[in-house]
């Protein structure tokens, strides 16, 4: 199913069939760097592009998602990090210079910046940090002050030490095996980070249990905390219904919200936590057209 | 490319399938979505409705289960919202319909019908056929008696020159035996099929996937059933045993090719559904691919198309 370009359009997205410019290893994952013309000068920092895996008659139908890593116009690229979990993280783990991969881009909301000059923490989990340089990159030059936390379970799950330096005012590494920086999870050590750096702004991109920690540490400390969801999608698109969670809205009322299109980034306060137990999410009774007895 | 469906003429007979496309805006972004032959929206219900817990996904060979729950903004919201934006773009709509009871099914018809944008819809389609429903015995068409029931209120409920469709599940022993019942209660014609209830189990974990525990399989998994399912009802057609009517195929269409054999099983209308996921421009994709496919074949009337498998076949 090979796809003609589409050109963009209002809703500010593009589907292209792009190329594969470079694919290298970087710890346990891989970085891969993709020519797909008219995505970069519409994309912001904590925004996603969904990949077709597997080629025109794939029987894996469905996109895989990624948070932008960066972009660049100029060259009309766009890069993602990448974690082979299953057949179709796989195949795109294994492609090749040159190879085409279909992308619909850039999706969903991005991170808010804030209006003011302020000192913020950037939190990421194994390689949910990918999107955190370059949103490093837009809050230093709106004048921010900008610390990282990386955390993952072991030292080749990181991703970006390396980077931090040039982007960032200061960064700390944790891991689960202390294989490298503190022993421990980054909410450990993200209270101290905040209160050194007087930091009024968290954002983070991980595993939800990571998201829900670093909420409700921000919140002791009196910052506000926005997390880029990790739902899974089937379309990335708004249109299958696959990826809700439970939102707390401005209204005060609970609704199943899309983390494609209302997210990836919500305001980490307004996520029901407690719906999630076990690798479910439960409807919290008081949502909107919650089941009532007998489900639905 | 026109096709008739009863009173209603299209000018392709490619659309999106219910549950698949959202209510239009979202696919706007990536082409016109008046250029289908119609927009099918999401199912919707008398109130807003919060769907199911996560995960509600399981991809599958070919396919995938969902197990979203019909979650929706209600009639009210729809009407003002979604029907409105349709109709302003030009879109043809088939609505398509649901209730808790065969009352509330008649209920959304009859707001649906004194809606201002009413103009833009072109026929409505009553899901009494979804599988993600806590009790199965919602699945209405499932049995005979409860088809009749809601089919007749809705009927009734809407203005005589609005076509009804009936959408069917396969997951019955005797497809025709519904597509009777749904006929004879005043549907105009038939949309198959819904996805067939399947489950998957995380060999991980060893617990079912969904967080419903079951889920709709669909996608090009599933179509030889739609054909077989359009097949059996389009030879009872000819053969007398049920009333012609306009039927609607849906079931695993990711190419123009695809879609063709829907047609030549009997269909005067196709769906595109899963396939929307793995490339949202699908749909506007197909109608192009099902002309040219009709045009390879030498054809210049797409009805000439339809249901032509049953002339071809070579029979024993």
């Amino acid at each position: 199913m090979s796809a003609a370009s589409v050109a963009p359009t209002a809703g500010g997205v593009t589907q292209v069939v792009g190329s594969v410019v470079a694919n290298d290893p970087v710890g346990a994952y891989r970085h891969l760097v993709i020519s797909a013309p008219g995505v970069a000068e519409l994309a912001s920092p904590g925004q996603f592009v969904a990949l077709a895996v597997g080629g025109p008659t794939s029987a894996t139908l469905l996109r895989r998602c990624f948070s932008l890593h960066r972009v660049d116009a100029g060259r009309g690229t766009v890069e993602v990090v990448i974690a082979a979990h299953g057949p179709g993280t796989t195949w795109l783990t294994q492609v090749r210079v040159g190879d085409p991969v279909d992308v619909v881009a850039p999706l969903g909301q991005p991170f808010p910046l804030p209006a003011e000059p302020t000192a913020c923490v950037l939190v990421g989990g194994g390689y949910g940090s990918a999107p955190l340089f370059w949103l490093a990159q837009a809050l230093r030059e709106r004048g921010c002050h900008v610390e990282l936390v990386l955390g993952a379970a072991t030292r080749d799950r990181l991703f970006g030490v390396d980077l931090a330096d040039g982007t960032t005012d200061g960064v700390t590494v944790t891991t689960d095996d202390g294989s490298a920086g503190h022993r421990g999870w980054v909410s450990d050590v993200l209270g101290d980070v905040i209160t050194r750096a007087g930091a009024t702004e968290v954002f983070a991109c991980g595993p939800m249990a990571m998201l829900k920690s670093v909420t409700d540490v921000a919140a002791a400390h009196a910052a506000v905390a926005h997390v880029a969801v990790e739902e899974s999608m089937a379309c990335g698109v708004g249109v299958c219904m696959t990826c809700v969670l439970p939102i707390t809205t401005q209204d005060g009322v609970t609704k199943m919200l899309r983390s494609c299109v209302d997210g990836p980034v919500f305001r980490g306060d307004s996520v029901r936590w407690d719906a999630f137990a076990n690798g479910i999410c439960h409807v919290p009774a008081d949502t909107v057209g919650a089941p009532r007895a007998g489900g639905h | 490319m026109s096709t008739t469906l009863g009173p209603v003429t299209l000018p392709n007979p490619v659309m999106t399938a219910s549950g698949c496309a959202a209510n239009g805006q979202e696919l706007h972004r990536f082409f016109p979505v008046d250029e289908l032959g119609a927009f099918v929206t999401k199912t919707v219900m008398a109130a807003p409705r919060s769907g199911r817990g996560t995960p509600r996904m399981a991809e599958t060979a070919s396919g995938m289960l969902n197990s979203i729950g019909l979650q929706g903004p209600g009639i009210e919201a729809f009407l003002e919202n979604d029907l409105a934006w349709l109709a302003s773009v030009g879109a043809r709509v088939l609505v398509s319909i649901a209730g808790n009871t065969a009352a509330e099914f008649g209920e959304v018809a009859e707001r649906l019908a004194s809606s201002p944008a009413f103009a833009a819809v072109v026929g409505v389609e009553v899901n009494i056929s979804c599988p993600n429903v806590a009790n199965r015995g919602l699945v209405f068409a499932c049995d005979p008696v409860s088809s009749d029931a809601v089919v007749r209120l809705v009927r009734e409920s809407l203005p005589a020159t609005t076509p009804i469709f009936a959408k069917l599940t396969p997951d019955v022993t005797d497809i025709v035996t519904i597509a009777d019942a749904a006929l004879g209660a005043g549907a105009d014609g038939l949309t198959m099929i819904n996805t067939l209830l399947g489950m998957v189990i995380d060999t991980d974990l060893l617990r079912p996937q969904l967080a419903g525990v079951t889920g709709g399989l669909s996608g090009p998994a599933v179509r030889p059933v739609a054909v077989r399912a359009l097949w059996q009802v389009t030879a009872a057609m000819r053969d007398g045993r049920l009333p012609t009517a306009p039927l609607i195929g849906v079931g695993g269409v990711r190419t123009g090719r695809d879609a063709l054999e829907l047609v030549a099983a009997g269909a005067s209308a196709v769906q595109v559904g899963t396939a929307t996921f793995n490339d949202p421009s699908r749909p506007r994709r197909v109608v192009d691919e099902l002309e040219a496919e009709i045009a390879r074949h030498g054809f210049t009337r797409f009805a000439d198309v339809v249901g032509i498998a049953h002339d071809r076949m070579v029979s024993p």
